[in-house]
């Protein structure tokens, strides 16, 4: 009796084996970089390709121009083990990341390439274009996929995070994707990794449709200059709500910060009041984070916020009100008054090292 | 043209299973803004006619007259009993665009359950200006420019008209409809088609396998002092 059982479940997983085999993906990674070297998100970006199937080639698109590109290019080639080809669009349309060009871009890249997928990170350089392009190429795209079962289910959030919708993709080649950088973590990558680097090829630009690019112009991006970690992928993250009441006490916050190496973070309400810029807004509508160590200080905790925070590993909140919801996410509470709290907590605090 | 959808109010607390039969529908806080936004570009003097459009079964009407009682002097509402995927709300907003020739399309950034607005731009293809938190249309030069928010700080555009916009939360705050607004919007004409009568195939690409309740976290403590933090988060958690 156990035999027979034995051998079923062994032609199962031949059968699942050999369908598994067959069923190759190839997969094109839309990247951003900056500075001539590729963002952090783009590589998780390549790690979720690498759940869709065993058998994936990974290929990724950078596009812009000049040598900040060309090194960027460079970069691209050794970042992780499976790159295997870099593919580099150089022009003057891309000096910006506009998403009528990066869209025609992927359209031509894909028509060339005929890959199963095509994934983004789901910031607003994914979410701006990767719709876009799903538009040109005819499909749906799965958008803020949190974890992917194969190479056509995905899960995403809705609801604010308040549920998990799995989803599977039934239409035709490219599976389109925008996936959380938060979802999946780039694992640090020895030094030998990959020592030739994935080859890298010039995009053939001279077939691009010219139709719809040049009717949107840069015109500039402000942004705060500012020596704190990433956001998006700082260990730790020091977020102020409305409760600071001015810009000028928000300093705290970035005290703290500065003090354990960390981001400084916003809730919406903190940006509307205008305390600070609205890049570090935390939440359904501003970035995602799932830093090691996250502290919310005199935030309520609205639903829209704890979208933006609650898969941090480790939640600590100070907060005067001792009902406020975000103790119900919160690892560690303290109830009371962050003005206090927060000098104390800069003078005990150890050195970071 | 302002596209509305009719969501579960964003203030409702979803549990697992998600039955949405009774429970709280509202107009998707992201097409509020782009309503107004509508009313603020049409009071400024730069639109002659607003639009609101809404895609989806019978009950949308409802969202559909507060955008008329907003400001939208006209409503198209297209019949779809099933909830279409983003490709074929995309077709479907892109015929109505070729039938009413807007100079401008707004929309919100996001719903409660998805966000690919982006993708009508591109089949009109026209400039999109997505993520707005502030919109200044020129009427002689056709042009909008656009402050976007994006990861990186704001973003500042210049796009031809016509264009598309999609809202995010800072562009504007929304108004309510005044009660003789709302009793205007009855006698508004609203304008009903099928996906089939404006030549759209309804294609299904993305199916629900199913919907669950995210893992639930553990439940934290309180604390008493600073001194008992900064020992739990070296000795217990070692974050630091």
């Amino acid at each position: 009796m156990a035999s027979r059982l034995l051998l079923k479940n062994l032609s199962k997983r031949h059968l699942l084996c050999s369908a598994f085999a067959s069923r190759s993906a190839s997969t094109l990674v839309l990247a951003e970089h900056e500075g001539g070297s590729i963002k952090a998100q783009s590589l998780s970006a390549v790690v979720a390709a690498n759940s869709i199937s065993q058998d994936n080639s990974v290929s990724m698109l950078l596009a812009g121009s000049g040598s900040s590109l060309q090194q960027a290019a460079k970069r691209a080639a050794t970042c992780h083990p499976s790159v295997s080809q870099v593919l580099v669009a150089d022009s003057d349309k891309f000096e910006y990341p506009l998403a009528e060009p990066w869209a025609k871009l992927v359209q031509l890249v894909q028509q060339k390439g005929g890959y199963t997928h095509v994934i983004a990170t789901s910031g607003s350089f994914g979410k701006n274009i990767l719709p876009r392009a799903a538009a040109l190429l005819d499909v749906s795209p799965v958008t803020d996929v949190v974890e992917i079962n194969g190479a056509h289910q995905f899960v995403r959030p809705i609801y604010a995070g308040n549920a998990l919708c799995t989803v599977r993709y039934t239409g035709s080649s490219p599976c389109m994707l925008t996936v959380r950088s938060t979802s999946f973590p780039v694992p640090p990558i020895s030094a030998n990794a990959k020592s030739d680097g994935a080859p890298i090829s010039q995009v053939d630009l001279s077939t691009l449709d010219e139709d719809s690019i040049g009717k949107s112009r840069y015109i500039k991006l402000s942004s705060e200059d500012t020596e704190r970690p990433d956001l998006g992928s700082a260990r730790i993250v020091v977020t102020g709500g409305r409760a600071l009441k001015s810009a000028e006490n928000f300093k705290m916050i970035e005290k703290l910060a500065e003090k354990l190496g960390a981001a400084v973070g916003a809730t919406r309400a903190a940006v509307d009041a205008g305390f600070v810029p609205n890049e570090l807004q935390v939440g359904q509508t501003g970035k995602i984070v799932a830093p090691e160590l996250y502290m919310a200080f005199g935030v309520s905790g609205a639903i829209q916020h704890l979208a933006g925070m609650k898969d941090s590993k480790v939640i600590v909140a100070v907060n005067k009100d001792a009902d406020a919801p975000i103790f119900q996410v919160a690892d560690y509470g303290l109830v009371g008054d962050l003005f206090e709290v927060i000098p104390e907590l800069l003078e005990k605090l150890p050195e970071k090292k | 043209m302002v596209a509305v959808k009719r969501v579960v109010d964003y203030a409702v607390k979803i549990r697992s299973g998600v039955e949405t039969q009774n429970l709280k529908m509202s107009m998707n806080p992201f097409c509020e803004i782009a309503v107004e936004e509508a009313l603020k570009i049409k009071e400024a003097g730069l639109a002659q006619e607003v639009v609101a459009v809404t895609i989806g079964p019978a009950n949308c009407v409802d969202t559909l007259r507060t955008g008329l009682a907003m400001v939208a002097d006209r409503g198209i509402h297209v019949e779809a009993a099933r909830e279409l995927v983003p490709l074929t709300v995309a077709k479907v907003l892109k015929r109505l665009v070729k039938v009413e020739n807007p100079g401008l399309l707004i929309l919100g950034k996001q719903a409660i359950d998805d966000d690919c607005n982006q993708m009508i731009a591109g089949l009109l293809g026209w400039p999109q200006g997505s993520f707005a938190s502030k919109v200044v249309l020129e009427k002689e030069k056709q042009v909008a420019t656009v402050d976007r928010e994006v990861d990186g700080g704001l973003e500042t555009l210049c796009l031809d008209l016509p264009a598309m916009i999609t809202t995010d939360l800072r562009l504007n705050q929304p108004s309510y409809a005044t009660l003789p607004n709302i009793m205007k919007a009855k006698s508004k004409p609203i304008k009903k088609y099928t996906p089939e009568e404006l030549n759209v195939e309804i294609k299904y690409d993305l199916e629900v396998v199913q919907v669950t309740e995210p893992p639930k976290r553990k439940a934290g403590v309180i604390l008493s002092s600073i001194d008992e933090l900064i020992d739990k988060l070296k000795s217990e958690a070692h974050v630091i």
